[in-house]
């Protein structure tokens, strides 16, 4: 499970922006699955992706019973095994990848390896169009992701939606990307501490660093 | 959700953590607390902080002589120093916030079969949505405001009278019991949870009265709604549903994209295509 359809920004902000996972189909095609998903996520880790997931954690999780050293050296290093082998029911597996370029490659690599499970690209429209005809296929359906409806005014501005949208469940408050932007802001932390701090409440792994980087950066550069 | 008053120094990291803003330091005890009515059971704070087992006696002196001198704290903001979250046994009606909220729990107990729908993720496979069909995806509370189920009947009561088919699949098809009418339990609706999805189906046609409809009642409802509104292509195209959307004025930047690459495998399946072919 993963929900990546609703990120706020205009067309051009998913520029950075490929999500590529593989759901199977219950009653349909969910035997013997377990493999075919590992196998998946072990084909997308080879394409450098920036997040990988599978429903269940991401690359880069909490812990629990740190050091109090933690707190001057946290490990922010992906680790993309523990998310391939904690693959252990039929559900979605993800890899998020920062470039045209590196989702191409890996989706070809995919259609190759014939798995017979769905395979759905998430970005903006036009991206996944090209995609499609990169790799030579035809798109089966697509859903759009129409504008947020909030007639009660309870949305925070683009910036903490930008941010707080790549967890389509909601795993990352409004306060805690407002708090991250302005301890970059304030100097307190780097932006790469802050992103990781993000990428860390995501339980399903579609978080996307690079892209959390670049709106951190350009809200810091706006305020200049 | 409960907080170990013992073990809570009032570091406030939770209070940014909370999606739904249900956490607050109580000033005049010293310690962080969870307003119940707000607070949705997602789960973020128990799974998404990361702990250490310091002594709580020695991280509150620490804190109140610091506090004392005026030093900042500068501690990683998504860490609880106490683990001081605890995960408590729910029971229904209370236990569907859980189950709506946090998306790594499942709980059958409720006969609810998970949360999250295929949708057309697998409909190369599924062909939930067939040529000529939309599909929609109406979701509620997310992100950050949540919504109560007396909000989501509202809806799904207004949908039922325009005779839409809702999803069987569905969650909250699942907690329907008049998919007629729309109405939901009773227990529930109170309950306020993360978010939720509606889905339906229609013909192409009636895709402007769908979405001026939802619109119309998220004037009456306290939440936030998006929508995702899906077609079949065909030959790789959607000749369809996009240019209809461009005349009415929507703007979609963003889709998720299926691929077509799935295809039935299990047994089962295979046996029943034979069948046919034959």
């Amino acid at each position: 499970m993963t929900n990546t359809l609703h990120r706020y920004g205009h067309s051009d902000s998913f520029r950075d922006d490929y999500i590529i996972f593989a759901i199977p189909s219950r009653g349909k095609n969910d035997e013997d699955c377990i493999p075919k998903l590992k196998e998946f996520l072990k084909i997308c880790a080879k394409y450098n992706p920036s997040n990988m997931g599978n429903g269940n954690r991401g690359s880069v999780a909490p812990e629990k019973g740190l050091a109090p050293t933690a707190h001057w050296k946290r490990n922010e290093s992906p680790d993309w095994d523990q998310v391939i082998e904690g693959v252990c029911k039929a559900g979605t597996v993800s890899a998020v990848f920062a470039s045209a370029g590196q989702a191409h490659a890996c989706l070809k690599e995919v259609i190759d390896a014939d798995f017979g499970i769905s395979v759905n690209v998430s970005t903006s429209v036009e991206n996944a169009r090209r995609a499609a005809e990169t790799c030579g296929i035809k798109r089966h359906s697509v859903e759009y992701a129409l504008a947020f409806n909030d007639p009660h005014d309870h949305l925070p501005n683009s910036q903490i939606l930008g941010l707080s949208t790549m967890c389509g469940h909601g795993m990352v408050s409004f306060n805690m990307a407002r708090k991250m932007l302005d301890m970059v802001r304030e100097g307190r932390r780097t932006t790469q501490q802050a992103v990781t701090t993000l990428v860390r409440l995501c339980p399903c792994g579609v978080y996307n660093p690079e892209r959390a980087k670049r709106l951190i950066e350009e809200a810091c550069r706006e305020q200049r | 959700m409960v907080i170990n008053q013992n073990k809570c120094v009032a570091c406030g990291n939770c209070v940014a953590i909370c999606p739904m803003g249900a956490i607050y330091v109580d000033q005049t005890k010293n310690r962080a607390r969870i307003n119940d009515d707000a607070c949705v059971e997602c789960g973020t704070c128990y799974r998404g902080m990361s702990t250490e087992d310091l002594n709580p006696a020695m991280v509150r002196t620490i804190r109140k002589a610091a506090k004392l001198l005026r030093f900042r704290f500068e501690p990683e903001p998504d860490v609880c120093p106490t683990g001081a979250f605890e995960m408590n046994e729910l029971e229904m009606p209370r236990l569907i916030r859980q189950i709506f909220s946090d998306p790594v729990v499942e709980h059958k107990s409720t006969g609810i079969k998970g949360r999250g729908t295929e949708e057309v993720k697998t409909n190369d496979v599924s062909l939930r949505v067939n040529t000529g069909e939309v599909g929609y995806t109406i979701e509620f509370g997310r992100p950050g405001v949540g919504v109560r189920f007396s909000d989501i009947q509202e809806m799904t009561q207004s949908l039922a009278k325009e005779g839409v088919t809702f999803e069987k699949n569905n969650p909250i098809t699942h907690l329907m019991t008049d998919t007629a009418t729309g109405d939901l339990r009773t227990d529930i609706l109170q309950e306020k949870i993360l978010s939720a999805i509606v889905e339906i189906k229609t013909r192409i046609d009636q895709v402007e009265l769908v979405l001026d409809l939802v619109e119309e009642v998220n004037e009456r409802i306290d939440t936030v709604i998006v929508v995702g509104i899906s077609t079949r292509c065909e030959d790789g195209e959607d000749k369809i549903l996009a240019p209809l959307l461009d005349n009415l004025g929507y703007y979609y930047a963003r889709a998720k994209t299926n691929m077509g690459l799935g295809r039935a495998t299990n047994k089962i399946e295979l046996k029943h295509k034979e069948a046919v072919a034959t």
